[in-house]
Parts: C-alpha cells; sequence; structure tokens
C-alpha cells in the first residue's frame, strides 16, 4: 500500500472515530401496567426480529423489576434510519402494597417477595433518568393522565432539557382517550398507539425519528 | 396537617428537603408544600421512598403536584420560561388517596386512621 493511500486509510478511521455518531440511549418510562415492555417488545419485533422479547409481560403491576437494555436497534422511518439503544424501565410508584400482589392471588411470601423486588426496581429505573439521551413516556389512554409519575417524569425531561415523546398506549380499548392525554400536556409530541396491537406504529416511528433522530 | 412555606424550603439543601419530608410523612403527617419541590428532587424523594418501603410498617407516600405551566409574567413570556415548582401534597399512602386531579385541581380525601 502506498504512503498516501495508508494515510488516506488512517485519516478517514481517525475521523469516522472522532465524528461517529453514537446511538442515542432512550428510556422507556411510565407507571406499572402502561404497556411499556409490550412497546419495548413491539419494537423488537418490528426491528429486530428472531422471535427477540425485551420481557414478559403480565396484568399483575411490576411484572419488569430490572432495567432491560438493547443495544443499536436500527430504525427506518421519514426516509432515513436512527440507531438507537432503547432501556426498558420498571414502572415508577411513589407507593407499593404486597397486599396489592395477595389480592391478585399470590402468597404472602411471593407479595412480599415482588413488592421488595418492585421497590429495588423503581430505584433503578429513578438512576437511569440522569444516563439518558432521550424518554420515551408511556401512559395508558385509559388512566387520568395527571399522575405523579407522568408529572415527575415530564418535569425532569423538561429540566435537563432533554427530548420526550408521549405514547398514549392502549387506544384499541373503548374508553380510551388519548385527546385528554393531548390537552393535559399539550408542550409535547403525543402519539396514540395500541402496542399490543400494533396499531398507530407507523405513526409512531416516524415521531421517535424525528424527536431523536 | 403541615402547610409548609417556600421560605422554610428554601432554606433546606436538595437532600435535606427529602429528608425533612420522609421524617415528617413517617411520622403520619401531610405536607402542603407552598412551592412544592422541583423534579430531580421529586424524584430523589421517590428513590428515597422506596428504599425505606417495608411490609406491614409503610408502604410508601401518596404526592400530588401540578404538572408545569408557563410562566404568565412578562419576563416570563419573553423567556418562554416554564414554572416547575407549584403547590404539592404528600403523605403516607395509607392516610392521603387523591380522588381526581386535573391541570390546575387536586382533590385529595386524608384519612386521620392508619
Amino acid at each position: 500500500m502506498s504512503m498516501i493511500k495508508r494515510f488516506k486509510v488512517s485519516f478517514s478511521k481517525i475521523f469516522a472515530k472522532l465524528f461517529k455518531k453514537k446511538s442515542a440511549c432512550i428510556g422507556i418510562y411510565g407507571p406499572p401496567n402502561a404497556g411499556k415492555t409490550t412497546l419495548s417488545n413491539r419494537i423488537l419485533r418490528d426491528w429486530v426480529g428472531n422471535e427477540e422479547t425485551m420481557g414478559s409481560i403480565s396484568h399483575i403491576a411490576h411484572e419488569t423489576r430490572h432495567a432491560k437494555r438493547r443495544n443499536s436497534i436500527s430504525i427506518e422511518a421519514r426516509g432515513h434510519s436512527i440507531n438507537l439503544d432503547i432501556v426498558d424501565t420498571p414502572g415508577l410508584a411513589t407507593k407499593i402494597d404486597f397486599h396489592d400482589f395477595m389480592e391478585e392471588g399470590m402468597s404472602d411470601a411471593e407479595s412480599k417477595k415482588r413488592s421488595k423486588e418492585a421497590t429495588e426496581g423503581v430505584i433503578e429505573a429513578v438512576k437511569w433518568l440522569e444516563d439518558l439521551d432521550g424518554v420515551i413516556l408511556v401512559m395508558d389512554a385509559t388512566d387520568n393522565p395527571y399522575t405523579q409519575v407522568n408529572v415527575t417524569v415530564i418535569g425532569n425531561m423538561e429540566a435537563r432539557n432533554l427530548p420526550l415523546l408521549i405514547v398514549a398506549n392502549k387506544v384499541d380499548l373503548p374508553n380510551a382517550d388519548p385527546g385528554i392525554i393531548k390537552d393535559a400536556f399539550p408542550q409535547h409530541p403525543i402519539v396514540p398507539i395500541s402496542a399490543l396491537e400494533g396499531v398507530g406504529m407507523d405513526s409512531f416511528y416516524e415521531a421517535l425519528a424525528k424527536q431523536f433522530g | 396537617m403541615d402547610l409548609v412555606s417556600e421560605v422554610k424550603m428554601a432554606q433546606m439543601a436538595s437532600t435535606e428537603k427529602v429528608r425533612y419530608i420522609i421524617d415528617e410523612v413517617r411520622k403520619g403527617k401531610i405536607l402542603v408544600l407552598e412551592k412544592g419541590l422541583n423534579p430531580m428532587e421529586e424524584a430523589k424523594l421517590i428513590e428515597m421512598t422506596m428504599s425505606i418501603i417495608q411490609p406491614e410498617v409503610f408502604s410508601g407516600i401518596e404526592m400530588q403536584s401540578y404538572p408545569s405551566g408557563e410562566d404568565t409574567s412578562i419576563l416570563g413570556k419573553l423567556f418562554k420560561k416554564q414554572i416547575t415548582k407549584r403547590l404539592t401534597v404528600i403523605g403516607p399512602a395509607n392516610q392521603l388517596k387523591t380522588l381526581k386531579k386535573d391541570r390546575n385541581l387536586i382533590s385529595a380525601l386524608v384519612s386521620a386512621s392508619k
């Protein structure tokens, strides 16, 4: 290899190292049972395939009790591709009562264990807020959006000046009303979807590319 | 129930505020903060609450604050400033229950029994 050619190769390597855009690390947040893991699994299904999932889902709250990260997910939208690291976080809450799990049929010991793990999961989710480039906030479109978890997550993103995308999930349910979420947080982009049924996902990926691309 | 002034909270560092709230709530007090906490302090409060939850003893807190809004003062409008610290009510989860909440109203039920 000639001297000039070698110089060109090393220069381009250095240039690529210096200016290569790293993947944005995006956290999926929300209250328990809003559909965060369902959305994470849907993203993997749409862009990774191989039946890979982020985690299991359940109607019992706090099914996800550890944050899970999946690196380098390439998403094509709006004519270009974006590369994201996605972190599926445990549901945020200000209270965790083991009696709630017992009402779902769990034993006393199981409920207390789940409760303990859930508190650790919330701590982990809060700590992750400091290491993210942006957040997808999943809200249940059948619930009141003015929950403290939503207010705190949005406030943290605004204070850190980081991009936020709100997802009004569960629009497949008859009592879903994404309009209430739009009225509650008009300063942020909101996409109505059903992560479970795959409804509204094209709009979601377009919004994702716009916010985090 | 304690109504806590903005001045009292302003004299404390963030960690002191969170510690003060946790200690008072564990004694069974309901706190109404005139100017609330900033979002990072709210997150810190959630984190510390989780670390002290114990089955049969303490199940956590109920906290409600208003969402951020636009500062409608002339300077606020000029610089598009957001108001992030607004009135906040915090209490033990087994004594304070939020009935209804919207952008500018928090309706809660306070119970004396633990």
